[in-house]
C-alpha cells in the first residue's frame, strides 16, 4: 500500500500536503480511507471562503456502505474545492492521492496530532 | 422483467378503479393540467401478474429466513390484518364526529395502558408515522422542557458511537448539536467518558439497551442518572425492546421518553408493507408537551385533548391508527405470559444461532446476547478476500435474506443478525448449515462467493450505478 513520504496524516485516514511556508494546506483521503469505504458514490462538499477550524467536519463521503465526515486538521479558510468530485466522486477510488479534495488556506493553527508516512503507515498496520 | 408501463397496451382496460360517489367540483383554470394524465392501459390480469412477478423477485418474511439485524423481522400473525380489516375499523373517517368511533377510539386509549405497563411508561401519543419521526417528536419535547424552565443552554444530545444513524439525524434535525460517546470494550457505554462529556449544555441522552452489538448493558441505570444529575433527559430508542418487553422496562432504567417500533416490536408491517406506526411515550412530568389531539378516557367517552404547553401536531389527525390495531390484536392476542415468553424465545435463537457459528465466525463483543448477535468477517476476508457482502450475497442462493450488513460501524465487516422469536429450531439449524458452508467455501473455492447469488433472478446489484445515477421515473418516449 501506498504512503507517500511528501505528505502527512491524520488518524481519520485523511492526507495533508502542507506549502513551504505552512499557511497553505490540501487535504484528501488516503488510500486505506477509500479502501474502507468501498465505492464511493458521493461527495458533499463545502464552500470557497468557509472559515474552518480544527476538527469541524467540512465534507461528508457517502459510500455504498456508510456516510462518514471529514475532519480539519487546521484552522484557516478554505480557498478551493474540488469540483470535479461532485461528477465523478470515483476519483478518490481510483487516485486517492490526486483526488484532494479542499485546499485551505490564511492557516493560523494545525493540529499536533498529524503523523508522518511512517507513522501513519504504523496506525495502518494496527488497525488493519 | 416487464415494467408496467411497458405492459401498457392502447385501449386496453379494466373496472377496477371505482365510480365517482362524491359530487363533482370544477377545477379552476389554472389548475387544470393541459396534457394527458400517463397512466399504463392495462388489464386485471395484466396487473395481477405483474405484482406477482413483482413479488417473486423480492424476499419476505413470507418466504423464508429474514434475520436482518436491527429490524426485528418477525413473523406478522394473520388475527392482526383480520382485525385491522373489521369494517367498523377500516371504513372510519377522520372528520366523523367522536360519538360515532368511540370503540375505535378505545384502541387509542387501551394500547396507551399496554404499552405504557411494557414500556414504563405514564402517557402516549400515537401521532408520529414511524420510528425516526417518533425520535424527532421526542427531541421536541426534550426542547419544550427545557424551554420552559427557562434552561436555554441545553443544546446538547449525546449519542454512543454504536447508535442507529436516525438518533444524531433527529436530533440533528431538531437543532441540536451532537456529541459522540465511544463504547467501551464490552461494547456498552464508556461510564467515563460519559461523565466527561456531561454538563450544563447536556440536553439528554439517546440510547437503546440493548445496544446494537446485543448486549444489555448492565450500567444502565448509573449511565442514566449521569445524566439526570447533569440535569439531562434520557430518551430511549425502541428499536431493539423485543428482547425485553415483559421481562425489564425502560422507564425503571431511568429513561424519560420512549419510542415504539410498533412495525418491529408488535407485528406490524414494514417498510413497503404499509404505513408506520411510531408511538412515544413519556413520563407524568412531560404529559403536558405532548403532541396535540392527546386522547384521553372521561365519563363522557374518549375525547382528543390538547397538552397545556403542546409541541403542537406533527401529523395529520391522531396516527396511523389500523397500524396500532394490529399492535394491540398482537398484545391482547399475546398476552401477559406471552409477551415475555416472544422476548424470551428471541433472545434463546439469537444465542442458539451464536453459539453454533462463533467457532467460525468471529463475535467480537461475546457473551450472552440478547435478540442479535455481531459478527465480523475481517480475519476471513484477509484470509480468503471473501468480504461481509460476499458472504451475505451468498446467503442468497439458500432462499434466506441476508443479515444486516456493515452495521454497526464500530466491528469492521459486520454481520448483524437477528432471528426472532418466530422461528423454528429447524430453520436455524438450516440456516447454521449455510452460514458453515459459506464459510467453508470461502477458504475452498472462494471465487464461487465471489460470484454468488448464482440463482436470483437478478445477481449483483449495480449499487455504485443506482446510487450514483438513479433512474426512479419512467421515461415515457
Amino acid at each position: 500500500m501506498a504512503f507517500p513520504k511528501e505528505l502527512k496524516y491524520t488518524a481519520d485516514h485523511e492526507w495533508v500536503k502542507l506549502s513551504e511556508d505552512g499557511k497553505t494546506a490540501t487535504i484528501g483521503l488516503t488510500n486505506y480511507a477509500q479502501e474502507q469505504l468501498g465505492d464511493i458514490v458521493f461527495i458533499d462538499l463545502p464552500e470557497e471562503g468557509d472559515d474552518i477550524e480544527i476538527e469541524d467536519s467540512f465534507a461528508d463521503v457517502e459510500s455504498v456502505k456508510s456516510v462518514s465526515e471529514v475532519y480539519s486538521p487546521v484552522t484557516g479558510e478554505i480557498s478551493k474545492v474540488n469540483e470535479d468530485l461532485d461528477d465523478a466522486p470515483e476519483k478518490v477510488n481510483e487516485a486517492p492521492y490526486e483526488a484532494w479534495i479542499v485546499e485551505i488556506t490564511n492557516i493560523s493553527e494545525i493540529t499536533d496530532e498529524l503523523l508522518d508516512a511512517e507513522g501513519y503507515e504504523k496506525l495502518v498496520e494496527e488497525e488493519a | 422483467m416487464e415494467l408496467i408501463f411497458e405492459r401498457s397496451k392502447p385501449g386496453r382496460y379494466n373496472q377496477m378503479i371505482p365510480d365517482l360517489d362524491v359530487p363533482e367540483v370544477a377545477i379552476p383554470e389554472a389548475f387544470k393540467r393541459e396534457s394527458e394524465l400517463h397512466l399504463p392501459e392495462v388489464s386485471q390480469p395484466d396487473i395481477s401478474r405483474h405484482y406477482t412477478e413483482l413479488a417473486k423477485q423480492a424476499h419476505g418474511v413470507n418466504d423464508g429466513f429474514y434475520p436482518l439485524g436491527s429490524c426485528t423481522m418477525k413473523y406478522n400473525p394473520k388475527i392482526n390484518d383480520e382485525m385491522a380489516a373489521l369494517p367498523g375499523f377500516a371504513n372510519l373517517h377522520p372528520l366523523q364526529p367522536l360519538d360515532t368511533i368511540q370503540g375505535a377510539l378505545e384502541v387509542f386509549t387501551e394500547s396507551e395502558k399496554l404499552l405504557g405497563e411494557i414500556t414504563g411508561m405514564d402517557h402516549m401519543t400515537f401521532q408520529p408515522a414511524a420510528g425516526a419521526h417518533g425520535e424527532f417528536t421526542a427531541l421536541l419535547m426534550f426542547k419544550a422542557y427545557h424551554e420552559s424552565r427557562k434552561d436555554s443552554k441545553r443544546h446538547k444530545i449525546i449519542v454512543p458511537d454504536s447508535a442507529h444513524g436516525t438518533n444524531p439525524a433527529s436530533a440533528s434535525m431538531v437543532g441540536f448539536e451532537i456529541v459522540n460517546v465511544p463504547s467501551d470494550e464490552a461494547g456498552c457505554v464508556d461510564l467515563e467518558a460519559l461523565k466527561a462529556v456531561v454538563g450544563e449544555d447536556t440536553a439528554g441522552l439517546m440510547l437503546t439497551n440493548p445496544n446494537t452489538v446485543g448486549i444489555f448493558d448492565k450500567n444502565i441505570t448509573e449511565i442514566t442518572k449521569i445524566i439526570h444529575d447533569a440535569g439531562g433527559l434520557n430518551y430511549y430508542d425502541g428499536a431493539n425492546l423485543n428482547p425485553i418487553m415483559g421481562v425489564v422496562r425502560p422507564g425503571d432504567m431511568g429513561f424519560d421518553i420512549v419510542h415504539l417500533n410498533i412495525h418491529k416490536t408488535f407485528s406490524t408491517p414494514h417498510g413497503g408493507g404499509g404505513p408506520g406506526c411510531g408511538p412515544i411515550g413519556c413520563k407524568a412530568f412531560l404529559k403536558e408537551f405532548l403532541p396535540k389531539f392527546y386522547p384521553v378516557a372521561t365519563e363522557k367517552g374518549v375525547e382528543f385533548t390538547t397538552p397545556s404547553q403542546t409541541i403542537g401536531s406533527v401529523k395529520g389527525f391522531y396516527g396511523h391508527f389500523l397500524v396500532l390495531v394490529r399492535a394491540l390484536t398482537y398484545i391482547l392476542y399475546l398476552g401477559k405470559e406471552g409477551i415475555p415468553e416472544a422476548a424470551h424465545n428471541a433472545v434463546l435463537n439469537a444465542n442458539y444461532m451464536k453459539h453454533h457459528l462463533e467457532d467460525l465466525y468471529e463475535v467480537p463483543y461475546g457473551g450472552i446476547c440478547m435478540h442479535e448477535f455481531v459478527m465480523s468477517v475481517e480475519k476471513i476476508k484477509k484470509d480468503t478476500g471473501v468480504s461481509a457482502l460476499d458472504v451475505a450475497k451468498s446467503i442468497l442462493e439458500h432462499e434466506m435474506h441476508p443479515p444486516t450488513m456493515y452495521f454497526p460501524m464500530i466491528v469492521p465487516e459486520a454481520l448483524m443478525v437477528e432471528p426472532t422469536e418466530t422461528e423454528s429450531k429447524e430453520t436455524l439449524d438450516e440456516a447454521i448449515k449455510v452460514y458453515r458452508q459459506i464459510y467453508e467455501d470461502a477458504y475452498k473455492q472462494p471465487e464461487k462467493v465471489h460470484a454468488a447469488p448464482a440463482n436470483t433472478p437478478i445477481r449483483r446489484v449495480d449499487e455504485v450505478g443506482a446510487a450514483r445515477n438513479p433512474k426512479i421515473r419512467y421515461e415515457f418516449s
